[in-house]
């Protein structure tokens, strides 16, 4: 049973989605990264680069496998999380304070509609 | 659902999560497979190998038929607990299995792989016929590994005193038997540390006992990354029939003398060097981010190309390191290709890192 906080909106691609003020946060749930086991590397989105909902937004590298991520909502990067640079295994431990990128969002109501809420992703992974 | 070693519950009940294993459940971590790494290399560990096979091996022709069975000679076993590491041949040279051989008051004790015991039984009974043999499968056994530098005085502290004494007296590449328990200074970690054989109905108990004595449980996760930094062969990855001990950083483990030792696969084996030995498994460090992973193909400027046979993120030297087949020609630079795109990395041999302190 993983930890799916009812705030946040989620891709089935396993981002999480958090509003904050005018900016869009994004990370990976608890599934995803139980399912990933331990995190080595993160390859972050370059700040400046701008998504469509959906669009391949860097990687995240387990012991066990390479696993795209998508950016959840369309806008532009604005900022990255550096500091899982040097800890990646934050991931692992703080899924959901520990960030991966922000995103200026071009259509934040109509792109968070479309997400999942907590109870849809819960379904949608079989929990 | 898969093969269950006697600790299936005691694994679930401490948080193991599962992966198959040659048809097997067998624990991947039980939380961090980065963290169980670590703990090995500083401290120690306990492993489940109770998929693994014990093959007992008696009869008056048990020395001659091994000699023939095996690319190691069992006749350099001059004493009584002396064990040596040996490939299994086909007759085209290619590795049939890896195993570890002791020489018991019995005979022979042979621990050969998990997914390839079945197979390893048929391959020896075809082959045992005009020797006097007898081979007994001891599947009632368990197997236990406690790896790293503090392990045998962890154990020590925990079992009886003929068998603290025993511990103190092996030396490396040793194994004895001491009441039904069988005891073993040897492993795949490239740490110090025993592999004991006992019978399943105390397996549980033991490992039980050692967890309890704050002895970290180790899954197979942490066992494949810490055999990769020791730079240990893989069946199934390295090795298989496809290849022959001489391409595998192996040829160490064939005994040549004496001559007219003809064990099988001694043919090819002679032909493949008459002929020049065309490749060799060397170690790949990748200085950058990223993971090497097996079958990654690997270019050799002017040389040729090689692969990945084995590659994962090392958490002790926290970088990517790999094992891979490549041109005999091959010297200190490569380049591999991961996810379309080429990346440089060193060559090295390929033992990364021993007794916890980096080699490359």
């Amino acid at each position: 049973m993983s930890d799916i906080p009812a705030e946040l909106r989620f891709a089935e691609s396993h981002e999480w989605a958090r509003q904050e003020g005018d900016l869009i946060v994004v990370g990976i749930s608890d599934h995803a990264q139980e399912a990933l086991g331990d995190v080595v590397f993160v390859e972050l989105p370059e700040i400046g680069k701008v998504f469509a909902a959906g669009d391949a937004a860097g990687v995240v590298e387990s012991v066990k496998a390479a696993s795209d991520i998508y950016s959840p909502v369309a806008g532009e990067v604005v900022e990255v999380n550096e500091a899982l640079g040097d800890a990646p295994e934050e991931l692992n431990n703080t899924p959901y304070s520990s960030w991966i990128f922000k995103v200026k969002p071009s259509n934040a109501a109509g792109d968070l509609a479309k997400l999942l809420d907590a109870a849809g992703y819960k379904a949608a992974i079989g929990e | 659902m898969g093969k269950r070693t006697p600790l299936f519950d005691l694994h679930l009940a401490l948080g193991a999560k599962l992966v198959d294993f040659g048809g097997w459940d067998m624990p991947l971590h039980y939380g961090s497979q980065v963290e169980e790494h670590h703990q090995v290399r500083r401290d120690c560990g306990i492993f489940d190998v109770s998929h693994m096979h014990v093959i007992d091996v008696s009869g008056s022709q048990a020395k001659p038929w091994l000699q023939h069975l095996l690319a190691n000679d069992v006749g350099r076993l001059q004493h009584t607990g002396r064990a040596l590491y040996s490939a299994m041949l086909d007759t085209q040279g290619g590795i049939v299995d890896d195993m570890i051989v002791y020489l018991t008051d019995e005979g022979y004790r042979l621990v050969v792989n998990a997914a390839t015991g079945a197979k390893d039984l048929a391959w020896m009974n075809a082959h045992s016929s005009g020797f006097d043999v007898h081979l007994t499968h001891r599947s009632e056994l368990a197997m236990l590994a406690i790896q790293g530098p503090h392990a045998r005085q962890k154990i020590a502290e925990l079992v009886t005193q003929a068998r603290t004494e025993l511990i103190h007296t092996l030396r490396p590449f040793e194994g004895q038997q001491e009441g039904d328990w069988f005891i073993a200074r040897t492993g795949y970690t490239g740490e110090d540390g025993l592999e004991i054989i006992l019978p399943s109905d105390q397996a549980c108990r033991f490992f039980n006992d050692m967890v309890g004595a704050g002895i970290s449980p180790i899954g197979l996760g942490a066992r494949d990354t810490l055999r990769l930094e020791a730079g240990m062969n893989l069946f199934g990855q390295e090795i298989d029939e496809q290849v022959s001990p001489l391409i595998s950083n192996m040829a160490w483990t064939v005994a040549w003398q004496p001559e007219d030792r003809g064990f099988i696969g001694r043919a090819a084996l002679e032909a493949e060097r008459a002929k020049g030995v065309a490749s060799k498994l060397v170690g790949l460090v990748l200085e950058e981010r990223g993971v090497l992973r097996a079958h990654q193909v690997v270019r050799i400027a002017e040389v040729g190309e090689g692969e990945i046979t084995s590659g994962s993120f090392s958490p002790t030297l926290s970088k990517s390191i790999a094992l891979a087949r490549v041109p005999i020609a091959t010297a200190d630079r490569a380049e591999v290709e991961i996810r379309g795109k080429w990346y440089p990395v060193r060559v090295v041999q390929p033992t990364f890192v021993r007794h916890g302190k980096a080699l490359i």
